[in-house]
């Protein structure tokens, strides 16, 4: 009984709740005849799709600056990085000269600038939350929202060659979708795509079993990301960042400098959103820019939170519960909910109520103890 | 006759959490007398008061044995408004006014004279509007009544010399209308020697107006001049109820420390050392720290090697400053010697990098990380500090997990600290074993000057034998300086070499742990014990 009670109160209500309700679908899903693999493959897809954007919630929360609804600083850097290597893939006619490696070397060059640029607008937004301490949460999601408002000038203003990114008729400004077939779409994920355009040899990134997808590469790809922050965490440096964002008082007396912790922890929070985005554009296998990122930060957050993280505390595997839960829902209850009532945007309505549902549920939760 | 009293307070006995606080304490005040309530800290001054004005506090923790008797009339006051119409009065240690208001307003806040007009006549009083000239009147007369003319009433608040601020929460008490007792609590800590002489001037034409005076204060000369009577309260209990004009200053103080020095660490492992003047390990040269509240002012002082040195000194005096300065939490001036080396404390960490290490008094604020485990607590510091608990790949360092597992187990078995494993987050543990983890951190860092702030305070007496035995003994046989600050003067007395009284942020008298009862009572309130004679 003591057990049974000890399970409930790791798991936690709200994690039992949403828990239940994912089974429910999936069980429903199966019922109503829809392919379980090909059910289980879309989960897993997107799962990973959103993977590292939760990911970079961790060293945000670990270093004290709370939840970074200000992800979008990151998200743009990494877009920005994308359509630079694209435009220079084009510009150099990658395609033609590299062969099959022209989508790898425009995946790194993409990774290479994303991170670079978030790492420098990492450190600066991390200084701006040195100034407003205690209330970071409410500045990062205006910056998060600003960022997005400044970008969108930004693509419209950028005069690109590359045709897939630029609009037709005009000489300047980026497209709204840009399609990645061309380029780093699904390298990582996508069977076709990895058996159309790769030798052999890599054959092995995403292959099918029968209905299943697996997307071996990008598996792996996250699985290294989550390994690397997990190594990070338990480093001289990771300890330190962690205990700043703990007890800011405690490491002072320690001599570790808090804020200059809480600038690393945002800079790697930022990074890890550039490198999240590309990874979501690679699987997705489109480039979305403007408005797109605009609420991406509150579905991470969400995620997190599912996962069991508090504003102050976050491990791995409140990421991988929390997006697995969250990224779950969403993909079996458009199947279940279009053939129950037939209005098509709940799924949206569904996504929306959970998510913020969850975030004003953790935010109450802010002050509550250590436990 | 019982009823010549204006208050009686017969055989009040609180408890806050099954701790006792207050033992069957009798509190008795005349009419027009000025009444001095002493103690240590923690003597039940606070508490007696709290009951005494029905504060919530005392209700939400489950009331008081006891009762109070108003000109002979058994009362219940069961909320400060009760104590009010009782006609009771209290001048705050911490102003309650509103800056911005002027005066007249805050004396007459909450008790506005009001004229009615067509709106209040129909939706109440709220709607009234004000009589300011009836306001300012009364506001000018209470305050010529205590001697304030050169206040204007209607001047702001904000921006007036602090003694002056005081005169106007005294007025407002006296405006109130059947005012018949008035509680000072510690009136004169934040005023000027001339304020502080202006004030018991006040006090001593209030008093001669019939209202009585419960005089709430450290400073004992203060009570000397104008008390006429005084009750003594010491770790709860009630000492005694004298006449000013029956007693001195010397026996006061002996009244208030009493004899309550038992030896807390065993004898044996006592003094054996030879200690040198040559030999320093802590100096202190004209030291600041400006940490509110307790702020240090210029201290100098010597620590030698291998000494237990103790820091004295009731609250507010800036003996928790001088830790906290050296910790690196509060701005300094001046010059630290940590074995002769000028330490830069404006650097972060800069002491623990000089093998000095502390264990800070604000246990879950400042010394321990609450949601991490045991294990990261007590090797958080020496990892950070020392690079130890640490392999090395190449240029990153990763937690040798073995190695911290093994050390944090061996401490738990030291200093027994009880918990259901290194994992166990330090914010559940009991407040002894979360000290002891405090310490553990401390002396993982094998430090050669070790400060401890407070190390007994909240902790059961179990734990408190063992935090001070195990510092004796590191002491003893590591021959670590240590520097304990501590309000708990017994404490000190049992195991200190020598003890630093501090006062108003300066080192008052370094006392030997032998010297008199009165001569410790004496050096706390700030007395030279030739003007006690």
């Amino acid at each position: 009984m003591k057990t049974l009670k000890n399970i409930y109160e790791n798991i936690g209500l709200p994690r039992l709740i949403i828990g239940l309700f994912f089974i429910f679908l999936v069980v429903t899903s199966i019922v109503l005849g829809f392919s379980p693999a090909a059910l289980f493959s879309d989960v897993l897809r997107r799962w990973l799709m959103y993977g590292t954007l939760v990911l970079a919630m961790v060293p945000g929360i670990q270093s004290g600056i709370g939840l970074n609804f200000g992800i979008s600083l990151g998200i743009s850097a990494g877009l920005l990085g994308s359509v630079f290597a694209m435009e220079i893939s084009f510009l150099r006619n990658w395609n033609e000269v590299l062969g099959a490696g022209a989508p790898w070397l425009t995946l790194l060059l993409a990774l290479l600038f994303g991170i670079i640029m978030a790492a420098i607008l990492g450190t600066l937004y991390g200084m701006l939350l040195n100034r407003v301490k205690g209330s970071e949460m409410t500045v990062s999601t205006y910056v998060g929202f600003s960022v997005i408002a400044f970008m969108n000038i930004v693509w419209l203003s950028l005069a690109f060659k590359n045709g897939e990114l630029s609009w037709p008729l005009q000489g300047r400004g980026l497209r709204n979708t840009a399609s990645l077939s061309g380029s780093f779409g699904g390298l990582l994920s996508n069977p076709d795509v990895v058996q159309s355009t790769q030798p052999a040899w890599l054959h092995w990134l995403a292959f099918k079993i029968g209905d299943f997808t697996v997307p071996l590469g990008l598996i792996l790809v996250f699985a290294l990301l989550c390994f690397i922050v997990w190594l990070f965490f338990r480093s001289k440096l990771g300890i330190a960042m962690s205990a700043a964002g703990e007890n800011q008082l405690f490491t002072t007396t320690t001599g570790i400098n808090v804020d200059g912790k809480r600038i690393q922890g945002t800079a790697i929070s930022t990074v890890l959103g550039a490198v999240g985005i590309i990874l979501y554009a690679q699987t997705y296998g489109f480039l979305q820019l403007y408005n797109a990122p605009l609420m991406m930060g509150f579905a991470s957050v969400a995620s997190i939170l599912i996962g069991g993280a508090s504003v102050r505390r976050a491990k791995i595997s409140h990421v991988l519960i929390g997006t697995l839960l969250f990224q779950g829902i969403l993909v079996t209850a458009l199947p279940v909910v279009n053939e129950v009532i037939e209005i098509g945007t709940l799924p949206e309505v569904l996504r929306i109520i959970i998510s913020n549902g969850i975030i004003l549920y953790a935010l109450s939760k802010t002050k509550g103890g250590n436990q | 006759m019982e009823d010549q009293y204006l208050l009686s307070m017969n055989n009040i006995s609180k408890e806050y959490y099954g701790n006792r606080v207050l033992k069957g304490v009798n509190l008795k005040v005349k009419p027009g007398e000025i009444h001095a309530l002493v103690g240590e800290n923690g003597a039940g001054k606070s508490t007696l008061m709290n009951i005494l004005f029905g504060m919530p506090v005392i209700y939400s923790t489950g009331g008081f044995e006891g009762e109070i008797q108003m000109s002979g009339e058994s009362t219940s006051i069961d909320c400060p408004h009760t104590a009010m119409n009782c006609g009771i009065g209290m001048v705050h240690q911490e102003f309650m006014l509103i800056p911005e208001f002027n005066v007249t307003e805050n004396i007459k806040l909450g008790r506005e004279i009001g004229e009615p007009t067509a709106f209040s006549k129909i939706f109440g009083n709220l709607l009234d509007k004000m009589n300011w000239p009836q306001m300012s009147r009364d506001a000018r007369k209470a305050l010529d009544s205590i001697g304030m003319m050169n206040i204007e009433e209607y001047a702001k608040v904000a921006g007036m010399p602090i003694g002056y601020k005081q005169f106007v929460e005294i007025a407002r008490e006296i405006d109130k209308t059947g005012i018949k007792l008035l509680v000072f609590d510690e009136p004169t800590a934040v005023l000027t020697e001339g304020e502080a002489d202006r004030l018991l001037e006040i006090m001593r034409l209030i008093a001669q107006k019939g209202i009585a005076i419960i005089f709430i204060t450290h400073r004992l000369t203060e009570v000397m001049a104008v008390a006429d009577s005084m009750t003594i309260l010491r770790d709860g209990e009630f000492v005694a109820r004298k006449d000013v004009k029956e007693i001195n200053l010397a026996r006061i103080a002996e009244l208030m420390i009493g004899r309550k020095v038992d030896k807390l660490v065993d004898d044996s492992l006592l003094r054996s050392r030879d200690l040198s003047d040559d030999k320093i390990a802590l100096e202190f040269k004209n030291y600041h720290v400006d940490m509110p509240g307790e702020r240090v002012k210029g201290m100098n002082i010597k620590i030698r090697e291998g000494e237990i040195f103790g820091f004295g000194g009731l609250a507010g005096q800036g003996k928790i400053g001088i830790a906290n300065g050296i910790m690196g939490l509060f701005d300094t001036q001046g010059d630290v010697y940590a074995f002769g080396k000028r330490l830069d404390l404006s650097k972060l960490g800069e002491a623990l990098r000089n093998d000095i290490a502390f264990v800070s008094e604000d246990r879950r604020g400042v010394g321990l990380l609450l949601g991490e485990s045991i294990e990261r607590n007590i090797t958080f510091s020496a990892m950070q500090i020392k690079n130890e608990f640490l392999t090395h790949i190449g240029p990153i360092k990763l937690l040798d997990k073995a190695k911290a597992d093994q050390h944090t187990r061996d401490m738990i078995k030291l200093l027994d600290i009880r918990c259901t494993g290194t994992s166990q987050a330090a914010g559940s543990l009991s407040g002894g074993n979360q000290q002891k983890v405090c310490l553990a951190r401390a002396i993982t860092m094998d430090p050669k000057i070790l400060i401890v702030s407070e190390p007994t305070r909240g902790i059961d007496i179990g734990a408190k034998k063992l935090v001070l035995e195990y510092l004796t003994k590191i002491n003893r046989e590591q021959g670590t300086t240590i520097v304990m600050i501590s309000s708990e003067l017994v404490e000190l007395r049992s195991l200190c070499d020598r003890i630093a009284i501090v006062s108003e942020g300066k080192v008052f008298s370094v006392m030997k742990p032998d010297d008199s009862d009165a001569a410790f009572g004496l050096a706390m309130a700030g007395v030279r014990e030739e003007e006690a004679a």
